[in-house]
């Protein structure tokens, strides 16, 4: 055995244990700043899983997005909204637990299924594309998956839009939950600098 | 066009003249120029370090460092010593595993993003394909190190520092991305080695500053703002945060920030004269100044007088911008938060935005200019 498949079959050994331990934390642990962090940590070993089948473009992107948005988005919610309340305890824990358990254990049986039944083609390291990887990315991006992709950005779009109107009440008259007429006296305009309105 | 030193390939050969196998040459070469990379960049902070004490004691008509050597070159080495041995402390509420990891979550990325800077055609640790994407990448893992130390010093002070710090990062990687990628438009390629050749042409003259002007200034300003440097500095804003993320930090641990902090300038200065001032290009082609001396450009003391001069070169285009970042310290006041997001949001994202889209139209009508 070559030095080169040693090292490799450490890294995926150790990658493989960080994902599992770490999602387990993220389901199982009590302290939802915890969670977040190690949500981050399991992106981050996921990263570490598609540079070595040799995707270090998709690798960087998963870094980028997962990692440097999405995770730092999710721990930004945490700390703005960091209220330190006693949770209620749920009288029909016990049942709720059992449903989503079977859940679980359905959608890894189904998964298990598919992974034993499925022929994976797998390409031996002489065929495999490396780096030119990116450009085949962007090909396809541009080309036979040019609908999905625009898709997907008009729905971010809308995402957006829906966001700040949720944010910015004042652009509705009408509350979304209680159908009452907004008190607009009440929105703070704090865009506005406060010494304007006094002259 | 495969020229200059490969040290790399003669130290193998070099080892296997010794009867080793090309496996074992090769993990023994993998550490050496990450070593290299390492000891360069902790000289470099201290360079840095002591260049800000004595040029913001000139911008204050003082006379900074005097005792420790000569002119104080010795004074950041009695910094780093004095950090080194006290005593670490990790305050009694706080969260002491998040306390540690977030300084070594703000260092790493720093450290990690060296591995793509070149000195030379051959001269840098790993020519990935993806270059200057890993380096935006990783620069966008240090926010989660900053909320996380912010979140775990207990203090209102520290949390309200890691979300400025988190907020002001976030909103200028858009831009510098966005100018990142007018560059990355125009050579093709997204390696740094790739880059510097594109603006290896006609010397001065064909760097990327004249062709993306607008780029290299979006570019610096988002660096500097990435950096925490003042104008931008309103995570650490002493005035109104004590020193935001890094209040409770003492010892060790405080300097881990200091020196991520530093490393990161100096990244970022190298990262501008690579995208914009020609990396490690002598602003006459060495070609030419072969051809006048009528020597050959394979021969033995041109490629090591080109590898030298791209060393230095490098090095002396960083270290003019870290200059100018330490004089903009020292005399332009501190930005209001308010201000900062409007400059990120309203004002470099749509120019570099507009840069991007007037970069690819330039190059659709001039790709003998813009890369064809």
């Amino acid at each position: 055995m070559s030095i080169a498949i040693t090292t490799q079959i450490i890294c995926f050994s150790v990658l493989s244990i960080v994902i599992l331990i770490g999602a387990l934390g993220v389901v199982l642990l009590e302290s939802i700043v915890y969670s977040a962090f190690l949500l981050g940590g399991v992106f981050m070993s996921v990263a570490g899983l598609y540079l070595l089948l040799n995707a270090s473009f998709v690798a960087a992107a998963q870094v980028l997005v997962y990692v440097g948005a999405v995770n730092v988005l999710i721990i930004f919610a945490i700390m703005l909204v960091n209220k330190k309340e006693d949770l209620k305890p749920i009288s029909d824990i016990k049942s709720r637990r059992i449903i989503s358990t079977s859940i679980c254990v359905t959608l890894l049986s189904l998964l298990i299924r598919v992974d034993l039944t499925n022929v994976w083609s797998l390409s031996s390291p002489q065929n495999s594309i490396g780096e030119e990887s990116t450009i085949r990315i962007g090909e396809h991006l541009f080309s036979d998956y040019l609908l999905p992709f625009e898709v997907a950005s008009v729905l971010l779009l809308m995402a957006m839009i829906g966001a700040i109107v949720l944010a910015r009440r004042d652009v509705m008259s009408r509350d979304i939950s209680t159908g009452l007429p907004v008190d607009q006296e009440l929105i703070e305009k704090s865009s506005e600098p406060l010494l304007s309105n006094k002259n | 066009m495969e020229y200059g030193l490969d040290l790399e390939y003669s130290f193998n050969e070099f080892l296997k003249g010794f009867g080793l196998s090309s496996e074992i040459a090769h993990i023994i070469w993998l550490p050496l120029p990450m070593l290299l990379v390492l000891v360069a960049a902790v000289v470099g902070v201290l360079v840095t370090v002591w260049l800000e004490r004595k040029i913001s004691a000139a911008a204050q008509q003082r006379i900074g460092p005097e005792y420790a050597g000569a002119l104080g070159v010795l004074q950041p080495i009695a910094d780093g010593l004095k950090l080194l041995v006290k005593e670490d402390i990790i305050p009694a509420k706080a969260d002491g595993i998040l306390f540690t990891a977030g300084p070594i979550l703000v260092l790493v990325p720093v450290i990690l993003s060296w591995l793509i800077v070149p000195f030379g055609q051959n001269l840098l640790i790993s020519n990935v394909g993806i270059g200057i994407f890993l380096w935006i990448a990783l620069s966008s893992i240090q926010p989660i190190g900053l909320l996380m130390s912010g979140y775990a010093s207990n203090n209102k002070y520290s949390l309200l520092g890691g979300l400025r710090a988190a907020a002001q990062s976030i909103s200028y990687e858009i831009p510098l991305a966005l100018s990142v990628l007018a560059i990355v438009l125009m050579t093709n390629s997204l390696s740094t080695v790739d880059i510097v050749n594109q603006q290896s042409g006609a010397g001065i003259l064909s760097w990327n500053i004249w062709r993306q002007p607008v780029g290299f200034i979006v570019f610096w300003i988002c660096a500097l703002a990435e950096c925490e440097r003042l104008p931008f500095d309103l995570p650490e804003a002493e005035e109104e945060l004590v020193a935001g993320y890094q209040t409770e930090y003492a010892g060790m641990k405080f300097a881990l920030f200091y020196l991520g902090s530093y490393i990161n300038l100096i990244l970022s200065a190298l990262l501008v004269s690579i995208l914009y001032l020609g990396g490690w290009g002598f602003p006459i082609p060495v070609e030419l100044i072969a051809k006048f001396l009528n020597l050959p450009i394979n021969s033995p003391f041109i490629q090591v007088f080109t590898a030298s001069i791209g060393i230095v070169m490098t090095v002396l285009k960083a270290y003019l911008l870290v200059f100018i970042a330490i004089l903009l310290r020292w005399t332009t006041p501190r930005v209001r938060i308010d201000q900062l997001l409007d400059l990120g949001w309203k004002f470099l994202l749509p120019i570099s935005l507009a840069n991007l889209l007037i970069t690819a139209g330039l190059k659709l009508a001039f790709p003998q200019f813009f890369g064809g």
